[in-house]
């Protein structure tokens, strides 16, 4: 505990902070875009706003593999989950996202379906072995942190020759959002971004490296930092001087733990099982094309979709939620009408608001008090 | 809005339990307020606490019932058996009562082996001789194989209390001090260490142990002593929470005081946890005046329960009733209640 200790420092926190806010140029506008929802919460947990000069604004980015499932997804692993003798498993968090009208993977469990939450994908395949006449279905959702464990039990179940195995394959590209964000800052509301503090565990496996292309084609430095609060704000304080100079490289600054080409190993694990979807459907950002994997074909005896071809109803998402907002930068939780009133980490309206990595979860866990006082002040 | 729990309204036609009604978080606070209260209404009942007083003839009864599902059966520290009874026995001890009998109710699923019986039955009997309190009426009953989890057991305890003033929540008051008994999270982890592939590996133990010798020397203070609660289901933050609620005040924690040992910590951070919502066993909270926390806090210091007690933070006026921690980074952030399921059948 010591080692994470030294990273939580508030001494030292106040130093970077004062080095940051000397470094900022007075009259102009840093809006800077935390890419992983990790971030969004140590900010939020350690007060690190509050810390940084009023010309910084930072921007809640689509990090949150939870948040940015479509809710058409979330109603096919709901149907998956009541076809007879499945066990559907999953993450924690993906247990109360809310699918269409409202219905949830714990809503289905309690009517019946065998909804169990696992701690990981081993866990499915030791189901998988002891229940031999169940089908267990994984709900494998994610960036690139998520994907080689199930790759790698992919390939433990074809080794194994496990045929009550399959994956229901969510895992998602983190490059291919961040292109998304600035190619969708044209719109209606558009998202201006000066630079990006970009995705630490994400970056463990695919290495800063991946990230130099969209640093050079969108003219945007990015600086891959570590989750602690001193990570963040050493990061910030680099990302700065890169805006100021207008130098649009990728800075590393998780040097811990993070590589220029990353962990090859888990690539090639990747590569070998997966191949690249020609588009996918993210919430808030939409169909994005090259965005998410496919299992390959040699492996689709373990692909869920392959075994369970369901028709699904179309979905819909709460009118009033503005998730997809929140996860494209171009609204804040506050904004929106149903944050702590209607929509609450008890009931969900929105994925924001389930997920440990949620921008919204982050606000109400964390700046709810804030929030209260400033209505109190705006009603008196 | 404040943090009062607005009661999510419970839909009786169609709804269904799910695990959150049972994860001692707001799910459960609005079955118990919407379904169980309004059904078995009475003063009694209506005090809301963890064990009720029964005035009967000239002696004050304390009466306290707890069901025990944990999963796994056996953890670092203990079993279901003790939990059985320790867990109902500070349930009366909270209120200030002097713990004396205890009946037991099994339900046994087919096919559980009788020697993993036999282990739990006299766990509960040595933790009843430890607590010298004895069991005296009990009931089974078994239900078919994969209708249970090998064994469920309710216990309920009956005490008596010689004090006169109130232990409850109703006495808190604003600058009042909040104390805990030991250091926090150690049941929680404990159980989790045993969970499937999880493969912790530590040599944490679960902290069940009988709390009403503590909270007898803890008695000697006087009425200065306001209320107690164990920190059970929903951790630190879920008792702080309830309390603010039901005393309509503000809580603010000094997050550097809080005993944690560096294994419950480690074990929070791989696992994303708050040891503020981790289950304890063998854990006090108690609130007194400002007057006499030095005092109480050397009381518990005394006693081998209380070796590591520490003040941890204090009652503050809040129209809102949050309760808030005052960081080591410097910041201040709520705590909330655990929402959803943490750890399940961790009790």
């Amino acid at each position: 505990m010591q080692y994470i200790d030294d990273f939580r420092n508030a001494r030292i926190a106040k130093q970077l902070a004062k080095k940051i806010t000397t470094t900022v140029i007075q009259n102009r506008k840093y809006q800077i875009m935390e890419f992983c929802g990790g971030h969004t919460h140590a900010l939020h947990r350690y007060g690190l706003l509050k810390l940084l000069p009023p010309q910084i604004e930072m921007i809640h980015g689509p990090g949150c593999p939870v948040c940015v499932l479509a809710i058409a997804r979330i109603d096919q692993a709901i149907a998956l989950s009541q076809q007879p003798d499945i066990i559907f498993c999953s993450y924690g968090d993906m247990l109360r996202v809310p699918g269409t009208k409202q219905q949830s993977l714990l809503q289905a469990k309690a009517n019946g379906a065998d909804v169990r939450m696992v701690y990981s994908i081993d866990d499915a395949l030791q189901l998988a072995r002891k229940n031999q006449q169940k089908k267990i279905i994984f709900f494998a959702i994610g960036f690139e942190t998520t994907t080689p464990p199930t790759a790698v039990a992919i390939k433990i179940a074809a080794k194994e020759n496990l045929k009550n195995f399959s994956v229901f394959c969510n895992h998602v590209l983190t490059p291919a959002a961040m292109r998304a964000i600035l190619h969708t800052s044209s719109e209606e509301k558009p998202v201006v971004v000066n630079g990006f503090i970009g995705p630490a565990h994400v970056s463990t496996v695919i290495g800063y490296q991946a990230y130099a292309d969209i640093a050079r084609d969108f003219q945007k430095p990015i600086v891959i930092s570590g989750f602690e609060p001193l990570d963040l704000l050493q990061s910030i304080y680099q990302l700065i001087e890169l805006i100021n100079a207008a130098n649009p490289i990728v800075k590393n600054q998780f040097t811990r733990a993070v590589t220029a080409t990353g962990n090859q190993l888990a690539q090639s694990y990747i590569t070998e099982v997966f191949s690249l979807l020609d588009q996918f459907e993210w919430r808030g950002l939409g169909l994005i094309p090259y965005s998410a994997l496919k299992i390959r074909p040699e492996f689709s005896s373990f692909d869920a979709e392959k075994l369970f071809p369901l028709h699904i109803e179309p979905s819909e998402e709460h009118r009033a939620c503005i998730c997809g907002s929140i996860l494209r930068g171009s609204a804040k939780p506050f904004d929106c009408k149903l944050f702590a009133t209607v929509c609450t980490p008890e009931n969900p309206l929105g994925a924001c608001m389930v997920s440990s990595e949620g921008a919204c979860a982050a606000y109400y866990t964390y700046d709810r008090l804030a929030y209260v006082k400033q209505i109190k002040t705006t009603k008196a | 809005m404040s943090n009062k729990l607005k009661p999510r309204k419970l839909d009786l036609k169609s709804g269904r339990i799910n695990l959150t009604h049972g994860s001692g978080g707001k799910a459960m606070t609005d079955l118990i307020q919407q379904l169980f209260l309004p059904a078995f209404n009475n003063p009694l009942l209506m005090q809301q606490h963890d064990s009720t007083c029964v005035p009967y003839s000239n002696r004050n009864i304390v009466v306290a019932t707890d069901s025990y599902v944990v999963s796994p059966l056996f953890f670092p520290g203990g079993n279901i058996g003790d939990l059985a009874v320790n867990g109902t026995i500070n349930d009366l001890a909270m209120s200030g009562a002097m713990p004396l009998y205890l009946t037991v109710s099994f339900i046994l699923e087919e096919g559980f082996a009788l020697s993993v019986l036999n282990v739990i039955v006299k766990s509960m009997a040595t933790a009843a001789k430890k607590a010298n309190i004895q069991i005296i009426s009990g009931d089974t009953k078994v239900v078919e194989k994969n209708k249970g989890d090998g064994v469920y057991i309710t216990t309920t305890g009956i005490g008596s209390k010689t004090i006169n003033f109130d232990i409850h929540s109703s006495r808190i008051k604003i600058g009042d001090r909040i104390i805990i008994s030991g250091s926090i999270g150690e049941h929680g982890i404990a159980v989790l260490s045993q969970r499937e592939n999880l493969q912790l590996d530590s040599k944490l133990q679960s902290d069940t142990i009988a709390l009403h010798s503590l909270v007898q020397s803890m008695l000697m203070l006087g009425p200065e002593l306001h209320c107690l609660r164990d920190p059970t289901r929903g951790g630190v933050a879920a008792v702080l929470n309830e309390i603010a609620q039901s005393a309509e005040v503000g809580v603010l924690i000094d997050e550097v005081t809080l005993p944690i040992q560096d294994n419950v910590r480690s074990a929070c951070e791989i696992f994303g946890l708050d040891p503020l919502h981790v289950a304890n066993e063998g854990k006090l909270i108690a609130f007194c005046s400002e007057a006499a926390a030095n005092d109480l806090l050397s009381i518990m210091q005394q006693h081998p329960f209380g070796q590591k007690a520490a003040i941890i933070g204090e009652v503050i006026a809040d129209p809102y009733c949050f309760v808030q921690l005052k960081t080591s980074f410097g910041g201040e952030r709520i705590i909330d209640w655990i929402s959803g399921e943490q750890l399940p059948r961790i009790c």
